[in-house]
């Protein structure tokens, strides 16, 4: 079965003009295109598009003189010299002589090997593209003239014309942020030791910290991924358990006035979350309203611990989360309630089923065929769910000495790891290991949805 | 005769049944209604000061509002709500053509780059989002857009970049547009850009609107990226950071009621295209699971 697709996607896009062919039965101008891109197509009179090849292997070398070869050299060391006060004669006074930042060596290092990525890739084009016009000139075929090559960006082409700007957006400013970020785990740049102008690569040493069972770090990177699986687990499930109750509750046959209640849940939707967390964090401060109120009826004598106490803020925020979550699992269970066939009702009643078989043989079943990806993105979306717990408790409370609280995620102590604190390698290596936990339960993901492709049937 | 009694009696366990539920439902929308309503009610406070020792305002005003927009010398809302606007609607602009684009193509086109770019745009989803945002703030100073009247452009940029990321319940919208409709175009002589622009996007309204809402949300809405990239520029500040500052250890005591009258604002419009949407979002949905 595995081989069978394999060869389906072989032969979907087949590849006539490959670099292997070019370089094999090329003839002598296409040979010369891999030195001089673009030669190939300018010779079989494709000349504006040939120009276009030579203008950007031009950029290409203009880029690498100018800085690019210093960028790549600077890359291993990533700089050495420290700022320095000189002085200066002619004008009798200090000045300092610019250092090399490391972190902006790093950047102008990783930028300059994705440019070479790109460029090798457009190589490769290139030279394919004058493999093409040779033999398209031999064969006598059509060659498409600058003009055509324009209007099939509208036509055949088009999703290259489309998918351009977004790619770009995507490379530049989501792909190259991450591999930078990534490529800070394996140096010393932090607060400690003095390493923020000047930092050094430093393999895994920062891994290994991080998962030392006995060190402090380890220990508090332990603890918070044990305290992220347990939030993610309970938000996630209790979000839809109970969301789906209330929503069956309200749909039920007996209830009065349903959109009056679907109305007063869903209007919380429409606050803006970081609005409605910030006052919940208000409410239940020390001397905030829900405290004063309870002592003022004598409920309680003294302030309840509500963000203050492990357990307690623990607690908070899987319940503040529930105020948030369930709204949306409502809304989107009553939809898809209100989607089941009635068929399927009307049939199993004339079967004689009873409410409860119908619940659990054709309600529950259909719930848990349309959620269960819903349910997946909603578990990965908990792991990084960082408004909540941020707004809500900041993470803490936080033990002394701890850069960790106890209501910290990874991804929030990720946060103050380095944004706050400047440990900039340590939050890297979270990064990465949040990214890992992630890529696990997605592998999980897709071999379930795979396994419902299969069970179609239910429909 | 026992027959009759026995039905009664389902009735008055059907009559309780029914009182109870209502009763919790009636507890639980309290629940759900009270902030909102808390912060509904802190916006007409007279007394400043975030802590107070009743539920309900003692004297109640309309100043918070008028201050908000009046005392611009420490937290300048009306300047920040200028700012959101103007890096909403951009923002909205070029991630709808994004989305749309990505949707399209992947929907409808079939190329050699298709699977690997869903796939790997998959796994990109998967690393915590602001794990870039130090990167992408140097980048934005590399290329000379951290100061100044730049930062608009760098907080679009940052806002409406990655908007690519997120087409797939567009592309399961697109998936359910019946593809005889373009077959029967290039039969008569359409090119693919005229079948994009004259058949997909008209038939695509509902998803079009949810997707316009969501991002022209985005910046009202995010803080993290927007305090990072504005660092301490208060000129450039978007809604969102004003109000996070204004229950700041130094603002709070005065500005708490301030606070809650711009929450209320900011909420207003939104809850109003919530509401007008909440059919289109239903729908898309279902056709995100489809798809």
């Amino acid at each position: 079965m595995k081989s069978l697709k394999k060869k389906k996607k072989f032969s979907e896009f087949p590849n006539e003009y490959s670099l292997g062919k070019a370089i094999k039965q090329g003839d002598i101008i296409t040979r010369l295109s891999m030195l001089i891109m673009g030669l190939g197509n300018i010779a079989h009179k494709q000349i504006g598009k040939g120009l276009c090849w030579l203008a950007v292997e031009c950029a290409f070398i203009w880029f690498m003189i100018k800085s690019g070869i210093y960028n790549l050299s600077m890359l291993p060391s990533l700089g050495w010299r420290e700022q320095e006060k000189v002085w200066n004669e002619k004008k009798s006074i200090y000045e300092y002589t610019a250092g090399d930042q490391s972190l902006l060596l790093l950047l102008y290092g990783v930028v300059t090997v994705c440019i070479i990525v790109a460029f090798i890739v457009a190589w490769k084009a290139a030279v394919q593209s004058s493999y093409k016009a040779q033999v398209l000139a031999k064969e006598g075929k059509h060659l498409n003239t600058f003009k055509d090559d324009i209007k099939s960006l509208f036509d055949q082409n088009l999703y290259k014309l489309l998918m351009t700007g977004p790619m770009a957006g995507i490379l530049i400013f989501t792909v190259l942020p991450l591999i930078f970020m990534m490529s800070m785990a394996f140096t010393n740049y932090s607060k400690t030791g003095d390493h923020l102008v000047l930092f050094d690569w430093v393999g895994f040493d920062n891994f290994a910290k991080v998962m030392d069972f006995s060190g402090n770090l380890g220990k508090q990177f332990y603890s918070v991924l044990g305290w992220t699986l347990i939030w993610a687990v309970l938000a996630t499930f209790l979000n839809y358990i109970l969301g789906m109750i209330l929503a069956l509750v309200i749909n039920r046959k007996d209830t009065k006035i349903k959109s009056f209640w679907r109305f007063c849940f869903v209007v919380s939707i429409a606050v803006p979350q970081f609005v409605s967390l910030l006052i919940m964090r208000t409410m239940f401060q020390p001397t905030g309203i829900v405290n004063t109120l309870l002592i003022k009826y004598g409920i309680i004598d003294s302030a309840l611990p509500f963000f203050t106490n492990a357990t307690w803020a623990r607690a908070m925020v899987i319940i503040i989360n529930l105020w948030v979550g369930i709204p949306y699992t409502l809304l989107q269970v009553t939809g898809i309630l209100q989607n089941i066939p009635t068929e399927l009702y009307e049939a199993a009643k004339i079967d004689g089923a009873n409410s409860r078989q119908l619940f659990t043989k054709i309600t529950l079943p259909y719930m848990q065929f349309v959620m269960t990806p819903y349910l997946i993105t909603e578990f990965t979306g908990n792991i990084n769910n960082f408004n909540v717990i941020f707004l809500l408790s900041g993470g803490n409370p936080t033990p002394v000495e701890n850069t960790a609280g106890k209501t910290d995620l990874l991804v929030t102590w990720l946060y103050k790891l380095t944004i706050e604190k400047n440990y900039y390698n340590l939050g890297a290596v979270i990064g990465i290991m949040t990214f890992i936990i992630l890529a696990i339960v997605a592998i999980v993901t897709y071999r379930s949805s795979t396994s419902y492709k299969d069970e179609e049937g239910f429909m | 005769m026992e027959k009759r009694k026995t039905l009664t009696g389902a009735r008055i366990k059907k009559n309780v049944v029914n009182v109870i539920v209502h009763v919790i439902l009636a507890i639980l929308s309290v629940i759900w209604l009270l902030p909102v309503f808390w912060v509904i009610l802190t916006s007409f406070r007279a007394e400043k000061g975030s802590y107070v020792s009743t539920f309900f305002p003692k004297s109640y005003t309309f100043d918070n509002y008028i201050r908000l927009f009046t005392d611009t010398s420490i937290l300048n809302f009306p300047q920040m709500f200028l700012n959101t606007l103007f890096i909403s609607i951009f923002t909205c602009i070029i991630s709808v053509i994004f989305v749309l684009s990505v949707a399209y193509s992947t929907s409808r086109m079939r190329f050699k780059m298709r699977k690997p770019y869903m796939n790997f745009v998959m796994v990109l989803k998967l690393f915590p989002g602001f794990m870039s945002m130090i990167a992408v703030y140097y980048i934005l100073k590399a290329i000379g857009l951290s100061e100044g009247s730049m930062i608009r452009v760098a907080l679009i940029i940052v806002f409406s970049a990655g908007a690519g990321i997120d087409f797939y319940v567009a592309k399961g919208f697109f998936d359910t547009i019946p593809k005889s409709l373009d077959e029967a175009a290039i039969i008569d002589g359409a090119t693919r850009w005229q079948i994009f622009r004259k058949i997909t996007i008209p038939l695509s309204k509902p998803i079009i609107v949810t997707t316009i809402i969501k991002t022209f949300m985005g910046p009202w809405i995010d803080f993290i990226f927007a305090k990072v990239i504005c660092r301490a520029n208060a000129k450039y500040y978007t809604v969102s950071i004003g109000l996070w500052r204004m229950l700041e250890k130094e603002y709070i005591d005065s500005w708490y009621t301030c606070f809650a009258a711009g929450a209320v604002l900011i909420s207003i419009p939104i809850s109003i295209l919530f509401l007008k949407t909440q059919k289109f979002y239903a729908e898309g949905m279902s056709g995100a699971v489809k798809g």
